[in-house]
């Protein structure tokens, strides 16, 4: 009988996909891994969390992306064979790690990760190694193959040609969700000639090089994913309904921990509240128990939890203005007294909000080793750094624009009755104009 | 207001000055393990554990003018230095921190070698394996650092001193 890890399904499976036309399965393995419960669950994680709220076509999720970053390694893998220091051994070991690489993540993961104190990536592990379906599959491959793809998605498998597949400057990460966002919100930034980065690849002993001829489709994917991140991942609406959702969580936890009696127990949110989350509660929480949480929340006695809930559900968003937290420093402290005396709670309605709150990695050429930076293979069989010989990819991996925004509930302010507090509020905020 | 630039700008308070990114990361990376409530989400890198949180807050302390940022050319490298401004100063003077006491963990943490702090880092991220298992993936996840046995067993000590030094 042929070994499991061998094993190809008697046809081609496919799945039909918007952004790469196809996704091609051969392996029972694959095949096997998709259909586990944990894998399904990705269905119900969006892949832009609160981006929907901007981009009303992002609803698209983690199970999407995951099967695109597989199908991209499964063609890397393709144009690799034959080629030096590919080692044809760690196929289904790449494939594996590509599809299973986001498996930990949660409902709006960010939000979640900041509040609770959680990693999804230690999920992801927990996942992998633990009493799943996904293990067993892992393990029927062979005693130990579970460690080994966690070991790629954790980035400290020795061999680091596998890894920088998964994860590093050029991935197939990256590749699959800048294009699979874009397709989804409707912008035209973040497209790129994937084709041809494909075809510019090389194996070398630890890392994917490009051949520099390659390299102008390379500045374009560097450049997509700098508009894609001002334009879409840190777009200032979405992060307002980033801000709101942070807050409810904020809030909820905070009144457990006071005592208070909900009218809809959070049992789903009980172990979060404690920080103390076991596997089997992180995978039952999915984004539709959230919503329905938050719907039910909206009639809660607490007067913030209620309000809040109210707005993320029906997008009732915070505005915003640009904040200098240096040169308005002294602003903000006379606009949280004065939000305290209107009533308004500023730990839940005024919020500074930074660019470093969501971290994306934009190119960075690793001056000082931080990170491994993308190589160019010369004629000559030298390998340069990309921004040494682009002058466009220098030019966006110099020196980072920064942002800071400051949120609060302009209905709430307009309502005010005080007109004196009113006016001195509005006079800090609007000096330079509202959005 | 920005709790988490504020403990960085305490961290940069007492180590007065910090030379070279990489460094820096390790420096915070330890003090994390070490308990210090710095929330920089940290992955693993081709060179150890790397936060690109805290790659962009350290950007924005920059650009608000709260920290100093100097470059120096070196032979085929640039390396950085960091120090709190005096507008940094300020700023920490109007929103205080609830962070332990830093200054003897900082100072010693500021007196080692990037290299020899990337190898602290690498050996707490896998710290809940056991001893022995540590070590292996030393070698495996950095051959070519090439630590000697001697340097990982200064390195185990150093993390037990580190540790032992009181918070208050």
């Amino acid at each position: 009988m042929m070994e499991y890890k061998l094993k190809q399904l008697d046809e081609e499976k496919v799945f039909k996909d918007p952004v790469h036309r196809y996704i091609h399965v051969k392996d029972q393995v694959i095949w096997d891994l998709i259909a586990t419960p944990e894998f399904q669950r990705l269905r119900r994680i969006k892949q832009l969390g609160t981006s929907y709220l901007t981009f009303h076509g992002a609803e698209h999720s983690r199970f999407n992306h995951s099967l695109g970053v597989y199908e991209i390694v499964r063609r890397i893998i393709f144009n690799f064979q034959n080629r030096k220091h590919w080692n044809p051994d760690e196929r289904l070991l790449c494939l594996c790690a590509a599809l299973l690489h986001d498996l930990g993540h949660g409902p709006f993961s960010h939000s979640f990760e900041k509040v609770f104190k959680l990693d999804h990536e230690y999920f992801t592990r927990e996942i992998i190694l633990g009493d799943t379906a996904i293990n067993r599959i892992l393990e029927h491959v062979e005693k130990g193959f579970s460690q080994k793809v966690a070991d790629v998605i954790a980035k400290t498998y020795p061999d680091k040609l596998v890894v920088s597949l998964i994860s590093s400057q050029i991935d197939a990460d990256r590749m699959d969700y800048l294009q699979r966002d874009a397709y989804f919100t409707g912008v035209s930034y973040g497209h790129f000639d994937m084709e041809r980065i494909l075809r510019v690849m090389r194996p070398t002993e630890d890392q994917v090089v490009i051949k520099s001829t390659g390299m102008h489709a390379v500045e374009d994917y560097i450049m997509s994913r700098y508009q894609m991140y001002w334009q879409v991942y840190f777009h200032p609406v979405t992060r307002s309904a980033e801000v709101i959702l942070s807050k409810i969580l904020h809030r909820a936890k905070y009144l457990y921990e006071s005592g208070y009696t909900f009218e809809l127990k959070p049992i789903h949110f009980l172990s979060f509240f404690k920080e103390d989350v076991q596997l089997e509660e992180y995978l039952k929480l999915d984004e539709g128990i959230v919503s329905y949480y938050f719907q039910l929340w909206q009639d809660e006695k607490d007067p913030i939890l209620s309000d809040l809930c109210e707005r993320f559900m029906n997008r009732r968003l915070f505005k915003y203005i640009e904040f200098n937290p240096n040169l308005e420093m002294n602003e903000w402290m006379d606009l949280y007294q004065l939000f305290q005396e209107a009533g308004i709670d500023p730990d839940y309605y005024l919020v500074v909000d930074s660019s470093s709150d969501l971290p994306y990695d934009f190119y960075r050429p690793g001056e000082e080793e931080e990170r491994l930076p993308i190589h160019l293979l010369m004629p000559s069989g030298e390998l340069k750094e990309l921004s040494r010989n682009s002058d466009i990819v220098e030019a966006i991996s110099g020196k980072k624009r920064t942002d800071h925004k400051l949120y609060f509930p302009k209905d709430r302010l307009d309502k005010l009755t005080d007109q004196h507090l009113k006016r001195k509020i509005e006079a800090i905020l609007y000096k330079r104009g509202e959005k | 207001m920005m709790t988490n630039h504020a403990k960085l700008m305490q961290f940069f308070s007492v180590a007065k000055s910090v030379t070279g990114r990489k460094k820096l990361q390790k420096m915070i990376y330890i003090l994390q393990k070490c308990n210090v409530p710095f929330e920089e989400k940290y992955q693993f890198h081709f060179y150890g554990p790397y936060s690109e949180e805290l790659t962009l807050r350290v950007e924005e302390l920059c650009n608000l003018g709260f920290i100093q940022e100097e470059k120096e050319e070196k032979k085929s490298f640039h390396q950085y230095h960091y120090q709190l401004t005096e507008d940094g100063k300020t700023f920490l003077h109007q929103f205080s921190t609830d962070m332990p006491d830093l200054t003897d963990r900082v100072d010693l943490l500021n007196q080692q070698s990037s290299r020899f702090l990337e190898l602290v880092s690498t050996m707490l991220y896998f710290e809940n394996l056991p001893k022995q298992a540590v070590e292996e993936k030393i070698h495996t996840v950095k051959p070519k650092q090439n630590y000697s046995g001697e340097e990982i067993a200064e390195a185990w000590e150093f993390i037990q001193t580190l540790r032992g030094i009181p918070s208050a």
